[in-house]
């Protein structure tokens, strides 16, 4: 009966394509001269790139005083922008991963975007831990090998640890997954490009893909495996990152409602960051027809879901401490809400429970400067809301003489525009040299019909 | 026999593609492999292939990540060099947890991929031999393959005609190709 859902359903492609106009389509932007924006979009991000390079060097050469940490707040800016950066990688294998299980075909036009994202989200994300050891260079200390002092191996119980695998896991898992993803794709490319460099790279990584439909079978069950592995990676590696607080005995970090909190809150960032770039992509590379406003539609709607279960979260976080009859814990909410960081906090709660639910709108939600303007609203909430839970927890601690607000160093602000600047760079490079739509997923679910005189009628067909 | 007669036959459509098959298999004739430019749903069942055992590679590269790390994690803080972490007892198996999930995860997925690239003989800068240069782009190609008399091209592009089929070609393959 599935066959006969399809039918009813708006058609996932728009502007009636064949197969060859699919693949001429999504490599016609990779052939042609990049367009002014682009390369004001690359000029901006590169600077900004640059800028971030020139302040970690200045930090690392001079050490991690150029911050503005203190005695009270241990961490502030710097491990805002990890976790701020590791859950917008998350979207990214939503939808990859956690939709293709669902059987949700609208992810096709979004999903090697979204997957390129969750790397380069995930190689944002892993500087911070790094500059944050002050000494860089000693990071494989972190990783348990034999050594002659005992040997001493890393600590196990620490979720610090585990976060060190989680990531490096999420960021391997994720790149092995988006280059089997475009292995089909390559192809693809080799066979519509001119002999020469260009054609002995495609031709160099697409491993003699010849779309058999043995290697195909193969295929689709390792896709399906990695899918079913990277599903329960993402909720595992924000679940980790929340460990880092929630086993702290910190109030306003020590609880139990984080991983959930923290996952929902990770693909609602993400999901943000995506719509941001499709948004973009779509108009720059004029993929209008293959990422439509009913695509759009549906990922405001799932914005939206996540948005809800953020606001519950931040909800509960204040009834648990009214409930609790913990002085520590209701003196923190109360300090959240009102003390001197209150500012962010209601940047935080306005831009992430509040905006977000004019997406209960249809109107709203097929208004792409509207999206737009939405998900970047959700963006700026979502960097506050890390930094609402790391700042306003530490900054006046169980000692009132130890009390102290905190204020970034501009070395802290370029670091985080610096990563901004590395992100975009990678992604509008990644936007020249690969199909930015996997070709061979959209053809698969693009419905190309032949001639109605031409078809025979199918034994399904008859019954229904 | 030192070379094999191959006929190879093209459609545009999946759907003509998936009727030759069945149509092919009906009439007892050897289907070498079929080509496609994406995964073409029902084709494994049309074409008869069996489930892939790459899910049990999986299954088995994923236990040995998770053994492996949930014995090493034990033996260096309890055996190779004991470290006393907040009074927690030396063999608590919760906190190992977490890295034995990472562990599995990460060999089940690199074990898969390497077992699809050695089963399929998918390796960097191998040169592809292509059934038809569209057959990455719009072409369906279904390459079969002459065992005995019956099977000549004559009947089997009268097998294929009421299905669409837009190109067809015979062809001599060395017995090392292949397919």
């Amino acid at each position: 009966m599935s066959h006969v859902d399809q039918e009813l359903r708006p058609p996932l492609v728009l502007g009636d394509k064949s197969l060859g106009d699919i693949t001429d389509d999504i490599a016609a932007p990779m052939a042609a001269t990049p367009s002014t924006l682009w390369w004001v979009g690359f000029g901006i991000a590169f600077s900004a790139l640059v800028l971030g390079v020139v302040a970690v060097s200045y930090q690392i050469a001079v050490g991690i005083g150029t911050w503005g940490l203190n005695r009270t707040v241990g961490w502030a800016f710097d491990i805002t922008n990890f976790v701020f950066w590791v859950g917008i990688g998350h979207a990214g294998t939503l939808i990859s991963a956690v939709l293709f299980l669902f059987r949700q075909k609208w992810r096709t036009a979004v999903n090697r975007s979204a997957e390129a994202m969750t790397i380069f989200a995930v190689m944002c994300a892993g500087i911070f831990p790094l500059i944050h050891m002050g000494r860089p260079w000693l990071f494989f200390w972190t990783l348990p090998y034999p050594n002659y002092r005992g040997p001493l191996w890393v600590n196990f119980k620490s979720p610090l640890l585990w976060d060190v695998f989680a990531i490096s896991t999420y960021l391997l898992i994720s790149a092995v997954f988006w280059y089997v993803g475009l292995i089909p794709d390559l192809a693809t490319m080799r066979d519509r490009t001119q002999p020469g460099l260009k054609r002995s790279i495609f031709s160099f990584l697409s491993l003699g893909w010849n779309g058999s439909a043995r290697t195909w079978h193969h295929y689709e069950t390792v896709y399906m495996l990695l899918a079913g592995l990277a599903t329960p990676l993402v909720f595992s590696v924000h679940t980790i990152v929340s460990m880092d607080f929630a086993t702290a005995v910190i109030p306003g970090w020590h609880t139990t409602i984080f991983p959930p909190y923290f996952v929902a809150g990770a693909i609602f960032s993400g999901l943000a960051m995506v719509l941001t770039l499709m948004l973009i992509a779509r108009k720059t590379m004029r993929l209008e027809d293959y990422i439509t406003v009913s695509h759009v539609d549906r990922m405001c709607k799932l914005m939206l879901a996540m948005g809800c279960i953020v606001g519950l979260a931040y909800c509960t976080e204040f009834f648990i401490a009214a409930y609790s009859g913990n002085a520590y814990e209701q003196f923190l909410f109360r300090n959240r809400a009102l003390g001197p960081f209150s500012w962010a906090f209601l940047t935080m709660f306005s831009c992430n429970v509040i905006i977000p639910q004019v997406l209960w709108f249809r109107a709203v939600r097929r208004n792409l400067f509207a999206v737009f303007a939405v998900a970047i609203v959700v963006n700026i909430g979502m960097w506050f809301e890390r930094f609402v839970i790391i700042v306003t927890s530490l900054h006046r601690d169980f000692l009132p003489s130890s009390w102290s607000y905190y204020i970034p160093t501009s070395i802290e602000v370029a670091t985080l525009i610096g990563s901004f600047g590395l992100f975009f760079t990678c992604f509008l490079l990644f936007c020249r040299v690969a199909p930015a739509i996997a070709m061979a997923e959209v053809k698969g679910v693009a419905q190309v019909k032949k001639p109605e005189s031409l078809r025979i009628p199918q034994p399904e067909e008859a019954v229904a | 026999m030192s070379s094999r007669q191959l006929i190879f036959a093209s459609f545009a459509h999946e759907e003509d593609l998936l009727e030759g098959i069945r149509a092919l298999r009906r009439a007892d004739v050897k289907i070498v492999d079929a080509f496609t430019p994406y995964a073409v749903h029902g084709l494994d069942r049309a074409m008869g292939l069996r489930p892939s055992p790459l899910t049990w590679v999986c299954f088995v590269c994923a236990m040995t990540g998770v053994l492996f790390a949930l014995w090493f994690e034990h033996w260096s803080l309890a055996v190779s060099w004991p470290i006393n972490v907040g009074g927690k007892p030396w063999n608590s198996l919760p906190s190992d947890v977490p890295i034995g999930f990472e562990m599995a995860v990460l060999l089940g997925g690199f074990g898969s991929v390497f077992a699809l690239l050695g089963l399929c003989r998918l390796f960097p800068g191998k040169r592809a031999r292509l059934a038809t240069p569209r057959v990455t782009n719009d072409r369906f190609v279904v390459v079969i393959e002459e065992t005995d008399a019956v099977t000549t091209p004559d009947f089997v592009h009268a097998l294929l005609e009421p299905h669409g089929v837009v190109e067809f070609e015979e062809r001599l393959a060395e017995e090392k190709v292949p397919w």
